[in-house]
């Protein structure tokens, strides 16, 4: 893999740290007075998902990480594994319990998922920033009541509990935001 | 496109204005030096950008140096008895983009003969006021604001105290720590002391350690002290300033020496400038001087995030 140096930095950049696979943020450059000039650097690790500063000498170099982004369809999960396609080449990969973490409740089949390669293995799942889930249980609404109110809880087929309007119902389909959880639209049928 | 606005072009415009009014009022004189020369500054962190000449005299091919700063030709006017002079001038460093630098960049230089350091300091506090209605300054020594605000005495302290200082405020370093007390103090201080200081007015700093004297002499009271400052204002470094050295031979010698850590560190020596030091022989009358970035000033009279805002041609789009 190629090495990096400090001046090639940017957002997007997957770097190797601590024997992770990490995706830089922010990069600042900064020469203190004046001496010796530093990288200050945002790094999101990529398998722990934790974001930290780092702070570099300005010209060093670092290892760069092999990971690649495919745009992959979800078609099951056997319990263990979750099963993704490439719909070109109908190519198929799995990804444990670790990589798609959280992500489980917007996993809809079919939809298509960035998953995340790292030396060929998945190691993160990310679902599409839309999906349309169908509402399994909510407390019935009031008729003629409508949005901006402070909504009520529904839980959808996949298990993800969201706020909704409370004229939305049991049995229908919601369009959510998967960035942050958000109700954003009833889906007709 | 240009990455600034028309306003911000306006306001470069008006900015320029004023600083060359207040020196005409001051009766400072206005300087052009040449910004190629064939010495170059010797300092291990700044890095000059070089081109050839084909046309020299002597008919073989020079190499000469985009200037870093105009203060090697300033100081041999003031040797040939120009008096107070400024200029306003591009410098070249070769370095990356950021927030705050650009590899070409405007800089106002002024010196004043019989000023020291902190009648320079009155100075510059004025010149802010003016452009940029500023409140009075704050003054406080290097020493005094690292004991304010990191609880240490940088002129005590040792490489293992400033190390483990720095890993408790949270500095993560990619590699190793900084192995060297000069290079830690200056990180910890522009991350964890520049953001707090100067924020409501500037603050001028004095009396940097001795090590990172550069071209300010020794202070004659505290010699680990050297009689140099610089001045903050809303997180952004804006000045350096020097009572300046005058002795030809101990600045011969800070050249030298920055050229042996040059070699040390795998890195070329640099050409003194012969010029400079054969004025400096000659006599420098008693004198302190100051750089300000014009383009990080502009930024604070506009409120930019970034200096790309305040230059029509950053260098990506040079």
């Amino acid at each position: 893999m190629a090495s990096y140096s400090t001046n090639e930095f940017k957002g997007g950049l997957k770097i190797m740290l601590d024997g992770e696979p990490c995706n830089i943020l922010e990069n600042e450059y900064v020469k203190p007075g004046k001496g010796q000039a530093f990288n200050r650097v945002k790094i999101r690790k990529l398998i722990s998902g934790k974001v930290l500063e780092k702070t570099f000498r300005s010209g060093e170099s670092v290892e760069g990480a092999d990971v690649l982004d495919t745009e992959l369809a979800y078609l099951y999960t056997d319990g263990e594994f979750y099963h993704f396609m490439n719909n070109d080449t109908f190519e198929q990969i799995a990804a444990d319990e670790k990589a798609v973490g959280e992500n489980v409740k917007w996993l809809v089949e079919n939809d298509v998922c960035t998953i995340t390669l790292w030396n060929g293995s998945p190691i993160t799942v990310t679902p599409p920033n839309f999906v349309e889930l169908e509402i399994v249980e909510t407390d019935p609404g009031l008729k003629g009541d409508t949005a901006g109110t402070g909504g009520k809880p529904a839980t959808l087929s996949t298990g993800a509990v969201v706020r909704v309007p409370l004229f939305v119902q049991t049995g229908e389909v919601i369009r959510v935001d998967t960035r942050n959880g958000e109700y954003v639209s009833r889906v007709q049928k | 496109m240009p990455s600034a606005s028309v306003k911000a072009l306006k306001q470069r415009a008006e900015l320029l204005h004023l600083i060359r009014c207040f020196f005409a009022e001051e009766g400072v004189l206005e300087v052009e030096t040449p910004l190629l020369s064939h010495g170059t500054v010797t300092d291990v962190h700044i890095d000059a950008f070089s081109t050839a000449f084909h046309f020299s005299e002597q008919g073989n091919q020079e190499t000469l140096y985009l200037q870093t700063s105009p203060e090697y030709a300033m100081k041999r006017l003031l040797c040939a008895g120009s008096g107070a002079i400024y200029q306003l001038c591009k410098a070249f460093r070769h370095e990356g983009a950021g927030r705050y630098h650009n590899p070409e960049f405007t800089l106002l230089e002024w010196y004043r003969p019989g000023f020291d350091h902190h009648q320079l300091m009155v100075d510059v506090d004025h010149l802010l006021q003016r452009v940029l209605q500023t409140k009075s300054a704050e003054k406080i020594s290097y020493q005094a604001v690292f004991i304010r605000e990191l609880d240490m005495d940088p002129l005590t302290v040792t490489l293992s105290q400033l190390q483990q200082r720095a890993e408790a405020l949270g500095l993560d370093m990619a590699s190793a720590m900084p192995d060297d007390i000069d290079t830690l103090l200056q990180l910890l201080f522009s991350l964890y002391i520049e953001p707090k200081i100067g924020q409501d007015k500037p603050c001028f700093v004095y009396g940097f350690p001795v090590s990172q004297a550069a071209l300010a002499q020794v202070n004659r009271e505290d010699p680990r002290t050297a009689d140099r400052f610089e001045v903050y204002y809303k997180g952004i470094e804006l000045a350096n300033g020097f009572n300046e050295l005058r002795d030809a031979h101990e600045q011969r010698i800070r050249f030298m020496r920055d050229n042996q850590l040059r070699q040390a560190q795998g890195l070329p020596p640099m050409p003194m400038d012969e010029h400079f030091l054969s004025a400096l022989e000659a006599g420098l009358p008693a004198c302190a001087g100051v750089a300000m970035g014009v383009d990080r000033l502009l930024m604070l009279q506009i409120n930019a995030s970034h200096i790309e805002e305040v230059l029509a041609f950053p260098v990506s789009r040079a």
